[in-house]
């Protein structure tokens, strides 16, 4: 059968830590713990207190930053993980699941949250570089998020143990275009990689530096192998619908909703125009009365974020 | 041919799409649910893993809450896992967020601790034997009361409990490629719509 290869082979590098019949930290319960965020919407918070907010409007899971990438990108500093102190502050007020990010390629920092106990790692291009490759993830018990644009970019990492992708988008903008562009450019991709020969398919896996198993996988069931949301530039529940029309599985927010007038009224407006993507009716009551963040032209900025990494 | 058994899945958030798959594997014809008249024509539901605390909040506003109460009273057989294991228990400790509580039994969330502790194990299960267990996040029945049924254990606490219509596990079938778990809930959905279509018949 087309479908049966099973990831676990595909990602034998992630063994997992046995104790008696107890295995725990295996790419199943990794890439697990992303299905059950499916359909949902993450909220970048920076305190406990906007992490509340985010938990009481129906957020999944909160990502826990020093500063949304609004106001990383207005400052223009070096940025890098969290305060551990505020880290946990915003793990005891939360009964969801608490990410953080870690800079691209710095494994100290994970090593700092993963001691941490937090739920998940998001390696982001929106914090500053340190370094031009990526954590080697399979040798964490705790499972990493990555930004993407494109095909290669997304099983480069889900190769390097990444068990949830996101796309790159334009973080900190309130711009949906960029992440618009690239679901469009992963969707497109794996419905070309359909069509080729195993030869063709083979010289694909070359190009985009990925084992040849990653790129079958991928085609046979014509979705990436792990979870994909949409990131970079969601401020309104009408992207966030677009986002999930377009077939991302889920939905990150970051400074679209504590930059809004309103921060509990947008939350909820987005997570409820998540999850019904597909009803306008329900999504135009969602949208009423909604200031959204300002925003920036992609062709203005200084900075993007979404070159980083490789 | 007997038509295909329609099954509702909770379809607000959380690994919707993995019952769907499990659904299609053992025949039974999958429905997403996410307003209140979805649920008209279904013989069972299924309330998929996720988030209690936003499937919750979504179930209540859109009033899914009470269509599902309605349609429990007349005898539809309904499945929880995990998240929504918690959201049929009577009581949530420590938390007073939205649910159904159509099962007499105590749980308590995260109890295994976070992600990090998450674990897969095999269990012993009544009336189908050997399974894998994959926990994630998972939540621990603490308590039972009026006849709940245990059909699995593990390290003493149950972790798959039936009482009349309601099936929950705090793990995830879906997620072991294990279909016997939802064959088991199929059975129930068909007893019901073997009652419902002698009641027509009356």
């Amino acid at each position: 059968m087309a479908f049966s290869i099973n990831m676990d082979n595909v990602m034998s590098k992630t063994v997992g830590n046995a104790t008696g019949n107890e295995i725990t930290g295996t790419f199943r319960l990794k890439k697990g713990l992303a299905e059950m965020l499916k359909n949902g919407v993450i909220m970048d918070v920076v305190s406990a207190e906007q992490a509340k907010i985010a938990e009481n409007a129906g957020a999944v899971a909160v990502m826990a930053l020093e500063k949304v990438p609004a106001d990383i990108r207005k400052e223009g500093n070096v940025a890098r993980m969290a305060d551990p102190k505020k880290i946990k502050e915003i793990m005891k007020s939360v009964t969801i699941p608490v990410m953080a990010k870690v800079r691209i390629g710095h494994f100290a920092e994970a090593q700092i949250l993963e001691s941490l106990n937090v739920d998940y790692i998001d390696e982001s291009e929106v914090l500053t570089p340190a370094d031009n490759k990526h954590i080697d993830k399979h040798k964490f018990k705790i499972p990493f998020v990555c930004g993407a644009r494109d095909l290669g970019e997304a099983l480069r990492r889900i190769n390097e143990g990444a068990a949830m992708i996101r796309t790159k988008g334009e973080a900190g903008t309130g711009n949906i275009i960029e992440a618009v562009k690239h679901i469009n450019m992963i969707n497109e991709q794996i419905k070309r990689i359909k069509t080729l020969s195993k030869r063709e398919l083979e010289r694909e896996s070359l190009k985009m530096r990925v084992p040849y198993q990653l790129v079958e996988e991928t085609r046979n069931i014509q979705r990436l192998p792990v979870v994909n949301f949409a990131a970079g530039g969601v401020a309104t529940p009408a992207d966030a619908a677009l986002m999930m029309l377009l077939g991302a599985d889920g939905i990150f927010v970051g400074s679209g909703i504590f930059k809004s007038e309103n921060p509990a009224k947008t939350a909820k407006g987005i997570v409820e125009a998540t999850t019904h993507y597909d009803n306008p009716k329900i999504i135009a009551k969602a949208s009423e009365g909604l200031e959204a963040m300002k925003g920036l032209e992609i062709e203005k900025l200084e900075v993007k974020m979404q070159t980083r990494g490789f | 041919m007997i038509n295909m058994l329609k099954i509702g899945v909770l379809a607000f958030q959380g690994d919707v799409r993995e019952h769907i798959e499990m659904l299609k594997k053992i025949g039974a014809e999958p429905i997403k649910i996410k307003l209140a008249e979805h649920l008209n024509d279904v013989y069972g539901l299924i309330m998929p893993g996720g988030e209690s605390t936003t499937i919750g909040f979504l179930m209540k506003k859109y009033k899914v809450d009470k269509a599902i109460k309605e349609r429990h009273k007349q005898g539809m057989p309904i499945y929880g896992t995990c998240a929504g294991a918690i959201l049929l228990s009577k009581e949530i400790i420590g938390s007073n967020q939205p649910k159904l509580g159509l099962a007499d039994i105590s749980i308590k969330r995260n109890d295994y601790g976070r992600q990090i502790d998450s674990f897969e194990t095999e269990l012993d299960i009544k009336g189908i034997g050997k399974s894998k267990g994959v926990f994630i996040r998972a939540p621990v029945i603490k308590n039972i009361y009026n006849g709940v049924e245990i059909l699995s254990e593990y390290k003493n606490q149950p972790v798959m409990v039936r009482q009349n219509n309601i099936l929950i596990t705090t793990f995830h079938p879906e997620l072991a490629n294990e279909t016997r778990v939802h064959k088991y809930f199929l059975n129930m959905a068909q007893e019901y719509r073997q009652i419902r279509e002698m009641q027509k018949d009356l």
